[in-house]
């Protein structure tokens, strides 16, 4: 498959895992950002071809997961309503709330659709006057400018029986507290290449030089990710602490100017907090002012929720990269996909439910 | 700094959602979901040591004849598919369900449950496609039920379809039969039928069409027992792709099974299709493949026989079955790793047959 295989090839992973390997002299701890590069480390069993002393940890890049429970138990709300149809993304359906989950909803009568864009679910409230279409938008920048276009479109159409229940995060915000943490034990970032393809890399030479940090922006195939660990084994080596870009076949230092703009048309930047990690400052996006109208927590009147969340898992360390997943007494016992007990297990992305599904055999028989 | 929960001291997690306590679409998706259903609740009601056995087909001693007998289930949205048609669907389907127990299909029946406003024409159409390959494959379509509900309480036409047909003497095929070094043996591409569904069912143009491969296999399985009886069991990956047909006989079998991925034969285009869609291949429906798990000294004269059928033109050996791990399969990658192909918990495509 083209644009694909190119970057899948097992001889050149074999001779870029080996390049790896004579560079590097020391133990090193790297976090992919992305829970895409997370799957696709898992998928391919990259950390299998690494030296020992490469330790990768898993970062706090997937988007399902950090969605606060008060968002979705507001999602699974809204779907109740008579008249209100919620679409979102197929990964969200599945994310349990603090009793039930959108499926179930769904199971007893409600509304929820999955849909590949918010602007189908655009296309839902304008073949459907007579319902309410609410999209649950959730994601980093990568995201962002999309769901910005469907409300910027609703707006310019008049489309008044649309609108959004958002719940978007930036990246840069959570590397600052991961690195800000005393018990940190990243040196070294695998920069999120699809976030960058949007907001482009200017702001992560601050976050380098600030930290002394190196950070590589990478892609998502498996030749993508060897490149780009050894691109930072390289600087760690070398004692350097610069922001490259490996996936330049996608991300341009600027980035997508046109979907920035649209972003900062429709969103501001607010403190938002981010399940089991908590608030942090300036870390989210919420509609600005002039698009309030399309705001679901308006229109609906929903008021802040306040879940207690019980004291068993390990989420919080595993999604800063301080503990992985199977140091959790819960994984692949009380928590598993089907019995997600925190964040990082809920989603195929999540750092938990990519060990589960990939590697939870090499545990059970080390 | 915000006050964050690691400056709390504490770690954050929901309390987990119990057993649900009504049925969710993927209940229906043949992964996991779909196993507790019939584990949980129909075999501890139902149990008897035919049904026990959880094959595709319950096999019947009656006065010296052996049967084999089955049912199947059609809600396939869209009706009209490239490659087929939820009525050619509906006999292929039953028809494998027995040709997996080494039987020669002989007798379908037919009940469709038809909603309220349905066109008459496309009824038709339907009932044509159905017998144009209950004829092809050589069965009679010899009883049959209709039912008509309410506008809105169906979704055009839901067909099922139970089957009979005669186990020769000697066949015995059953899903906990893999033995450890029994090779697996695929017979050709995963993925067509389910990604056919998907892309008709989202829009999705590629260069060329994704087809179905909805076939009737019993005459392949024919071919196959001609040639040897070193077969221990069959099984074709429907629901669940070859991943949930895999995780069966693992379990059934109480063997590991671990499957070359570079060895699965899979279209470009249907590669393309689950790239877009977020999809993995060996999760995704067939309706025209079988899974042969083989002795080994038999592999090879079997798949010579399979490449003989042009059902069987892109077989391929592509695993072994152990005995490290009771019950789990894995995949080795091109890169020399390897993972778990695990059940799905939930739903990956909604309703694809």
């Amino acid at each position: 498959m083209k644009y694909c295989d190119e970057y899948r090839d097992p001889q050149i992973a074999q001779a870029i895992a080996g390049r790896i390997a004579n560079a590097t002299t020391r133990p090193w701890v790297l976090m992919e950002v992305c829970g895409g590069q997370t799957h696709t480390l898992m998928r391919y069993g990259i950390g299998d071809l690494l030296p020992d002393s490469i330790e990768l940890v898993h970062g706090p890049g997937c988007p399902v997961c950090v969605t606060p429970l008060e968002l979705i138990d507001q999602a699974i709300r809204l779907a109740a309503i008579p008249g209100v149809t919620l679409a979102s993304f197929g990964d969200m359906l599945r994310v349990p709330g603090s009793s039930t989950d959108l499926f179930d909803v769904r199971a007893g009568g409600a509304d929820v659709r999955v849909v590949y864009s918010p602007l189908d679910a655009l296309k839902i409230a304008r073949d459907n006057p007579e319902r309410q279409v609410v999209f649950f938008a959730v994601g980093f920048e990568t995201t962002a400018p999309a769901n910005a276009m469907a409300v910027w479109q609703a707006h310019h159409e008049g489309i008044a029986n649309f609108s959004m229940l958002v719940s978007h995060v930036l990246v840069p915000p959570a590397m600052r507290l991961i690195l800000q943490s005393p018990s940190n034990r990243v040196q070294g970032f695998i920069g999120p290449g699809h976030v960058c393809s949007i907001m482009g890399f200017g702001e992560y030479h601050d976050i380098a030089r600030e930290f002394g940090v190196p950070i590589v922006i990478g892609g998502f195939e498996p030749l993508d990710l060897l490149e780009a660990i050894s691109m930072l084994v390289a600087q760690l080596e070398e004692g350097r602490a610069e922001v490259e870009n490996q996936y330049s076949r996608s991300v341009e230092y600027d980035g997508n100017l046109p979907a920035q703009n649209m972003m900062r048309t429709v969103f501001s930047v607010v403190n938002r907090k981010w399940r089991g990690i908590g608030e942090i400052e300036e870390s989210g996006l919420v509609l600005r002012d002039e698009y309030a109208a399309y705001d679901a927590q308006r229109r609906f009147g929903l008021e802040s929720l306040e879940v207690r969340e019980p004291a068993e898992c390990i989420s919080a360390l595993v999604l800063q990269g301080q503990k992985k997943p199977v140091d959790c007494a819960a994984f692949g016992k009380r928590c598993t996909p089907m019995t997600p007990l925190g964040a990082p297990m809920v989603s195929t992305e999540g750092a938990c439910a990519a060990w589960y599904q990939y590697k939870r055999h090499d545990l059970q028989h080390a | 700094m915000p006050d964050t929960v690691l400056d709390r001291g504490l770690s954050v997690c929901p309390s987990p959602i119990g057993t649900r306590e009504r049925i969710v679409l993927g209940h229906g998706s043949g992964g996991r979901l779909s196993a507790n259903l019939v584990h949980d609740l129909f075999l501890p009601l139902f149990s008897n040591p035919v049904l026990d056995r959880l094959d595709d087909q319950a096999i019947l001693e009656i006065d010296g004849a052996r049967l084999a007998f089955t049912t199947d289930s059609f809600v396939v949205r869209p009706l009209f598919f490239p490659g087929g048609d939820i009525g050619s669907l509906a006999v292929h389907g039953t028809i494998n369900d027995l040709a997996m127990g080494g039987a020669t299909p002989l007798y379908l029946s037919a009940g469709f449950i038809v909603e309220e406003g349905f066109p008459i024409e496309s009824l038709r159409r339907i009932a044509a496609s159905m017998g144009g390959a209950a004829a092809a494959a050589g069965v009679a379509i010899v009883t049959g039920d209709t039912k008509v509900v309410e506008r809105g309480k169906g979704d055009g036409v839901f067909i099922n379809t139970s089957g009979i047909g005669r186990v020769p003497s000697g066949i015995d095929l059953s899903s906990n039969r893999a033995r450890p070094r029994d090779i697996v043996i695929l017979s050709g591409t995963v993925g067509d039928h389910g990604m056919a569904i998907m892309s008709s069912r989202e829009g999705l143009e590629f260069e060329s069409t994704i087809v179905s491969d909805s076939a009737s296999l019993h005459q392949l399985v024919a071919e196959m027992l001609g040639v040897s009886r070193g077969i221990r069991c069959l099984r074709d990956p429907t629901r669940g792709g070859l991943s949930g047909t895999l995780n069966e006989i693992a379990a059934q079998s109480q063997v590991s099974i671990e499957v070359e991925e570079s060895r699965i034969p899979i279209r470009e285009e249907v590669r393309a299709a689950c790239e877009l869609l977020g999809l993995d291949p060996l999760y995704v429906a067939n309706e025209g493949k079988l899974v042969a798990i083989v002795a080994p000294e038999d592999a090879d004269l079997l798949l010579a026989a399979m490449r003989r059928h042009p059902l069987g033109e892109c077989a391929a050996i592509i695993g072994e079955v152990g005995k490290k791990y009771a019950g789990l399969v894995s995949v080795r990658t091109a890169f020399g790793s390897s993972r778990i192909l695990d059940l799905l918990p939930g739903e990956q495509l909604p309703r694809i047959c």
